[in-house]
């Protein structure tokens, strides 16, 4: 599969030119990306690069230093509050830590958005819960509450709350992390399905270059404050860029640094 | 010269920290209120917070009241005045300690643990992702605890002031052989509606809103960490009883000064 010219007519969501920064230390400088609608993208990259930071400047928690994010042809940084919560209602954000509400079961945290957003009866509602439950494989477990659930079921559980209400952007951080191969191929077939059932635009953050490879249509590598490869899987695999070579292939050394940057190590230990 | 620095940077955290909770709080309650959605929030927390801390403060005004009695009796009989032990033990329990103490021990019960309940839910990212789902977390977690710390402390203060008086009561009549009739006659001449019940009530709820917006905003503001919960928990304790025992000597000033 190549890139297909027409994936980027309409861009569900896109960054022009973002710079961030935390303090003085630059995440992003000047990057630019697209996530056309309807696809799988995958965004991988070493740790503490700065992917949960992108998901949350494309979810308009945090701001860019410079540059658009446009997110359905609006821009993020621009919209007043009210405007933002109201493109928020059709995205959704898998949080890396799951982020369940501890003060309900498993089944009113799936029903939650469903309530806050819709004036469904209850009985439509139970349906609903059910279902998105059941396609996590948590349908038995709905009455438990979230500190009695394992860190891989209580992400699960936040995946069928982050579908309750069909969103059409969703951004999976580190979906695949803590399953065991069975639900993690549950999970990879899931993601696939709702992508292409509902025709929804996924965002996925992950290491496992293996299941990366297996459902993104398009994937971005991110070193270095910027982006280093991009493309399908076959032009990633093809590609004589030996930074993508070294992630994909899980080499420590390499031209992407493996360390925090810091002084090097013969100077720290000098000093002690 | 450092501790100069320290004295600008200092002033202007705590400045800064004033912004900050006033923008919170505004944002929670300015808020259009939705009375289908908010209410039962609201009644929930009028639980947690209130009715969950009634046995402290029931159990505290009984032996505050009682203490009271005999330590007031102690005083009063040297003079021959121990039918007056009712008044006494009313008016210092309408107008000072029954606001006051119940403003301590709130912050101490209630306060504490609304601060460790909404830092804990900002650590765990609860907070960020209801603001994802474009659920506003200041009017869904904020507005309903604010409001709910407001309504109940007054009613706990009136509960500890009337449990203190029956511990008067208890010591001063059944036990140290008060005569009955003097001891509530005497008190109902005395106490004043506008001048001692009331005045004790606004003083509670001043405090209410003070204690619980202090607790509600070292929560909201931790540091998301274990260590930032546990100090925004310690500050909501000693900033609350600071500034309630403050607020009381101010108003004391206005109410009873002149
Ligand atoms: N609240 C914060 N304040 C200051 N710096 C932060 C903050 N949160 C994250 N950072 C910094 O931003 C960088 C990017 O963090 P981010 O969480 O986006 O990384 P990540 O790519 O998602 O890493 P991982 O794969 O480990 O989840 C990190 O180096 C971190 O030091
Ligand atoms: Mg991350």
């Amino acid at each position: 599969m190549n890139i297909n010219k027409t994936d980027f007519e309409s861009p569900h969501v896109e960054l022009k030119n973002v710079t961030f920064s935390r303090g003085e230390r630059v995440i992003y400088d000047d990057i630019s990306m697209v996530f056309p609608k309807g696809k799988i993208t995958a965004i991988m990259g070493p740790s503490g690069i700065g992917k949960t930071t992108l998901l949350r400047l494309i979810g308009g928690q945090l701001y860019p230093d410079s540059g658009d994010i446009i997110v359905s042809g609006q821009n993020i940084p621009k919209l007043s509050r009210k405007e933002l919560y109201a493109v928020r209602e059709k995205m959704s954000m898998l949080f890396q830590s799951g982020a369940l509400f501890t003060e309900m079961n498993v089944f009113d945290n799936v029903a939650f958005p469903i309530r806050e957003h819709t004036k469904l009866p209850e009985d439509i509602i139970r349906t609903m819960v059910l279902m998105k439950l059941e396609a996590v494989g948590l349908r038995g477990a709905y009455e438990l509450m979230p500190n009695e659930l394992s860190g891989g079921m209580a992400r699960r559980a936040a995946l069928a709350r982050s579908i309750a209400l069909d969103p059409e952007l969703i951004m999976y951080d580190e979906p695949f992390v803590g399953q065991d191969p069975i639900s993690m191929g549950v999970l990879v077939r899931l993601i696939r399905n709702l992508n292409t059932s509902l025709n929804l635009t996924s965002i996925v953050v992950s290491h496992d270059v293996k299941e990366v490879m297996g459902i993104a249509d398009y994937i971005y590598i991110m070193a270095d404050k910027r982006v280093i490869g991009y493309g399908t899987k076959e032009q990633l695999l093809e590609s004589d860029s030996p930074l993508v070579q070294q992630f994909l292939k899980g080499l420590a050394d390499g031209p992407v640094p493996f360390h925090y940057p810091a002084p090097s190590i013969s100077q720290d230990l000098m000093q002690g | 010269m450092d501790w100069i620095q320290n004295l600008g940077k200092n002033t202007i955290e705590r400045f800064s920290a004033i912004g900050r909770a006033s923008f919170m709080l505004f944002g929670a309650i300015v808020a259009k209120p939705n009375l289908a959605k908010g209410f039962p929030l609201f009644v929930k927390q009028v639980y947690v917070i209130g009715v969950l801390s009634l046995v402290i403060i029931l159990v505290s005004g009984l032996f505050i009241g009682m203490v009271l009695a005999l330590q007031g009796y102690t005083v009063l009989v040297d003079y021959g005045a121990e039918d007056s032990l009712g008044q006494m033990v009313s008016l210092s329990l309408l107008r000072e300690l029954g606001p006051v103490v119940t403003a301590l021990l709130f912050a101490g019960r209630a306060g504490s643990a609304l601060t460790a309940e909404i830092g804990l839910m900002k650590a765990t990212e609860q907070l960020t992702s209801l603001e994802m789902m474009a659920v506003d977390p200041l009017r869904r977690v904020i507005a309903p605890r604010f409001w709910a710390g407001v309504f109940s402390m007054p009613i706990l203060a009136m509960l500890f002031s009337s449990v203190g008086i029956i511990g008067g009561h208890l010591v001063g009549v059944e036990w140290l052989g008060v005569d009955q009739g003097s001891f509530w006659s005497i008190m109902q001449a005395s106490v004043q509606f506008e001048g001692d019940i009331l005045n004790g009530i606004i003083k509670s709820i001043v405090f209410a809103i003070v204690v619980t917006w202090i607790a509600i905003f070292r929560g909201y503001d931790a540091i998301p960490t274990s260590e930032g919960i546990s100090r925004a928990t310690t500050q909501t304790v000693v900033q609350s009883s600071l500034a309630v025992l403050g607020l009381d000597f101010v108003l004391t000033a206005l109410m009873f000064g002149s």
